[in-house]
């Protein structure tokens, strides 16, 4: 009903890549980390890493459900780092360049990262500075035909292998949102260093970084757009980042479900199998009602954003559901496999431990309460 | 609130061992998980101490101290930052020796009881299987009797303290005919070492200083003296002794949610978000309000299962509906108090995180929430 049979043909090639190329590899990429450039050097290959980017720069050039069908295949990869690198790539830390660069900016880090040549991170978020973005400290002070920056940023994904960072950093101490810029920042440049490699929770098979920038001097050829619209152009890109979770938590969380019922239709408890559990059998069916809502307030999202119309409000709600209905199914699931689910042998306790972020990555459910309420007038 | 309690015997005990615990263990405890491992002379230095079996009887190594004692040490345990330690003393401590004390002769205890009580032994308690987690009568393992032996063939899994440990208590099905089916279980000391015994050590979510095993017997031979009791008898042990593990735990998650808030109070005092410190926001306050609400009527009825329990009581419908809610409690302390640590509450390095993490087993472990409904629906007769 929403997918024609381009899209069909454009999943299967996905399907294929994850089946073949990623599922495969994702044990061995959580105990040592995903090799990123080798990966996304095939993904740019197969036209997957720009879908919606304009072909002048390598992109296929095509319309939001090619890039839904896209994030909804990565919900079949049997865990969540690597999807999440993948979608720093398309949706985090390039969609700024692409609205907002100049010719130069996509020349020389929009078609890399399409092609799948260089890996991008996007540097927002900082020790003191989380969902409270302007709350940043990270400066940028304009020096010649320089800016040279100083601060740091932290739980950046891809941040041990990125070869350019979408950086946020404040250009003036004046009150307000439009006291920031937004950088293309290439991690050669002197003064730029990995300070940590964070250990996590879970999302092993990705990298999450502190970074340090010790008057890190950037072309002042890189700045995005106007040195002080930055923040603005940062909540735009955010609507790109958050809207991912939806198509994928759908999709993910239905793959858990399913891969639960195959569970518990062989496990004999008391002589029968725990699908019979009648509290077991309605709890999947409360989980099932939620997904297929989501499914439709995605599609919404698309077909509003087809149209051209701000889907803010709809994507905030839509992340905040899915962040939580992902930990509820996630949870939940590993409740049904018993002790097997405690144990890192199972697929569904790297579930367990993926998801607990995404109710506090790219937004906290918090903040995307209270970008509703704000919406809504109160 | 303060609860009339614990007298000051139980409070001397509290003090001696807070400071034991913040001395020789939570320094220690990041390497612990490293190390997935725990110290042979920690358990040495706590049997020396006292800390371990002093519910039994003096003649082996204990002081005959109340149950109430046990809740001092799951409490003090639970707040001392060393998650997988704090379970696999209890294991030991609450939740297999306990079979041998109450099940064993005299030179049965000499042998292993006291030992353990010393901490020259580290005990685990062998239920679980593969096919057969909370359906306890649904065990596979045989154990056959030939002579002055049995011969023991089978399979256990999930089992804490099972892969360092020496002493297993192991639940066999010693006539596979009885009907029913749970009339036919009973416990057998199987030591480490024994010809036929390997263990495989599993990695978890969390807990991971304490070592969790999945233990194969293959045609084991035990002398007919490892039988703990009469065979078949094992059945009503577990179920009584059921009712400890499950006040413990539910102790040890009350206390880890208290510890839980205490340190996530702490940050949202100290973290400031758009301009302020987040404790200043109302639905923080709320959340915060919310966890202490959950953990102290929690606590207020665990203590009066305590009390009760310690004199002898039966209160298993309480105890079940106290496992749960406890259990339930704590996993959404620990998720609530990750989402108001932000980014942090998901690095490792972070308490909470780890706690998180170390947490999800509660609802399964010892009984899992829906097991816990099975027996308080049962228990309402229905």
């Amino acid at each position: 009903m929403y997918f024609n049979e381009t899209h069909e043909a454009f999943r299967a090639s996905v399907k294929r890549f994850v089946d073949r190329e990623i599922n495969p590899n994702m044990e061995a990429w959580e105990a040592e980390g995903v090799p990123l450039h080798e990966l996304f050097r095939k993904m740019g290959d197969l036209g997957f890493l720009g879908i919606r980017y304009d072909p002048r720069w390598g992109g296929q050039g095509l319309d939001y459900w090619f890039e839904t069908v896209f994030i909804e295949e990565l919900g079949h990869v049997w865990g969540w780092g690597l999807p999440v690198a993948i979608m720093v790539q398309t949706n985090m830390a390039t969609p700024a360049i692409d609205m907002f660069g100049s010719d130069f900016l996509k020349e020389r880090y929009l078609k890399p990262a399409i092609a799948g040549e260089k890996v991008a991170a996007i540097a927002v978020t900082e020790p003191g500075a989380g969902s409270d973005v302007a709350a940043l400290s990270t400066r940028a002070v304009r020096d010649g035909d320089a800016y040279v920056i100083n601060g740091s940023k932290t739980f950046i994904t891809n941040g041990c292998q990125a070869d350019f960072l979408t950086l946020l950093a404040r250009t003036s101490n004046d009150p307000g949102h439009h006291s920031y810029g937004l950088f293309v920042v290439p991690t050669d440049l002197h003064g730029f260093s990995v300070s940590k490699k964070l250990d996590k929770v879970g999302l092993r098979s990705s990298d999450t970084a502190e970074l340090f920038f010790d008057n890190v001097r950037v072309p002042a050829v890189n700045l995005i757009g106007n040195e002080r619209e930055g923040f603005i152009y940062q909540m735009q890109q955010f609507q790109h980042e958050r809207f991912t979770i939806l198509p994928i938590t759908y999709i993910a969380c239905r793959d858990i479900i399913d891969m639960t019922v195959t569970y518990i239709k062989q496990r004999i408890v008391f002589g029968k199998p725990l699908s019979t559990k009648q509290v077991l059998r309605h709890r999947l069916v409360e989980w099932l009602a939620e997904i297929e809502s989501l499914r439709h307030l995605t599609y919404h999202v698309v077909r509003m954003k087809t149209a051209g119309l701000d889907a803010t409000r709809e994507i905030s709600m839509g992340k905040l559901l899915a962040a939580q209905l992902l930990n509820k199914v996630a949870s939940g699931c590993l409740q049904m496999f018993g002790g097997m689910g405690f144990m890192n042998e199972t697929l569904i306790s790297r579930h367990f431990r993926d998801t607990r972020v995404m109710s506090i990555a790219g937004g906290a459910d918090e903040v995307m309460k209270d970008i509703v309420a704000r919406m809504e007038g109160f | 609130m303060k609860y009339d309690v614990f007298n000051e015997e139980h409070e001397q005990f509290r003090v001696q061992l807070r400071r034991f615990l913040a001395d020789r263990v939570t320094p220690h405890a990041a390497e612990w998980e490293r190390n997935r491992q725990i110290p042979r002379q920690i358990w040495q230095e706590m049997g020396q101490l006292g800390f371990l079996g002093f519910c039994y009887d003096p003649a082996y190594g204990g002081v005959g101290a109340d149950d109430l004692f046990r809740v001092v040490m799951s409490e003090e345990m639970a707040r001392c930052s060393a998650g997988g330690f704090g379970v696999a003393v209890c294991a030991h401590n609450d939740m297999s020796t306990t079979y041998i004390d109450l099940l064993g002769t005299h030179e049965q205890k000499l042998r292993w009881l006291k030992p353990c009580t010393a901490g020259e032994k580290v005990c685990a308690i062998a239920v679980s299987e593969p096919g057969a987690g909370s359906d306890v009568a649904g065990i596979a393992t045989r154990a056959e009797r030939k002579g002055d032996h049995y011969v023991i063939e089978g399979q256990k899994t999930f089992i804490t303290n099972g892969y360092y440990g020496d002493i297993l208590v192991t639940a066999v099905k010693t006539d596979t005919k009885a009907v029913p089916p749970h009339k036919g279980i009973s416990l057998i000391v199987v030591e480490k070492g024994m010809k036929g015994v390997t263990a495989r050590k599993l990695e978890k979510i969390g807990g991971h200083a304490s070592d969790t095993a999945e233990i194969f017997f293959d045609q084991v031979e035990v002398p007919v003296e490892h039988l703990l009791g009469a065979e078949g008898q094992a059945f009503y042990a577990i179920m009584k002794n059921f009712q400890l593990e499950r006040l413990v735990a539910t102790i040890l998650a009350v206390s880890f949610a208290q510890h839980i808030l205490e340190l996530t109070m702490d940050h949202a005092k100290q973290r400031v978000a758009f301009g302020k410190p987040i404790a200043k926001f109302q639905a923080v306050r709320h959340k915060l309000a919310e966890m202490a609400t959950a953990i102290e009527l929690n606590r207020a009825l665990s203590y009066q299962c305590a009390v009760q329990y310690a004199k002898g009581e039966d209160v298993t419908k309480e105890i079940s509906m106290l496992k749960y809610a406890s259990a339930e409690m704590v996993n959404r302390v620990a998720y609530d108090a990750t989402q108001l640590f932000g980014g942090y509450g998901y690095m490792a390095e972070y308490e909470v995180a780890r706690l998180y993490a170390d947490l999800r087993a509660v609802t399964i472990a010892g009984g899992t929430t829906e097991i816990m409904k099975d027996i308080v629906g049962r228990l309402m007769g229905l």
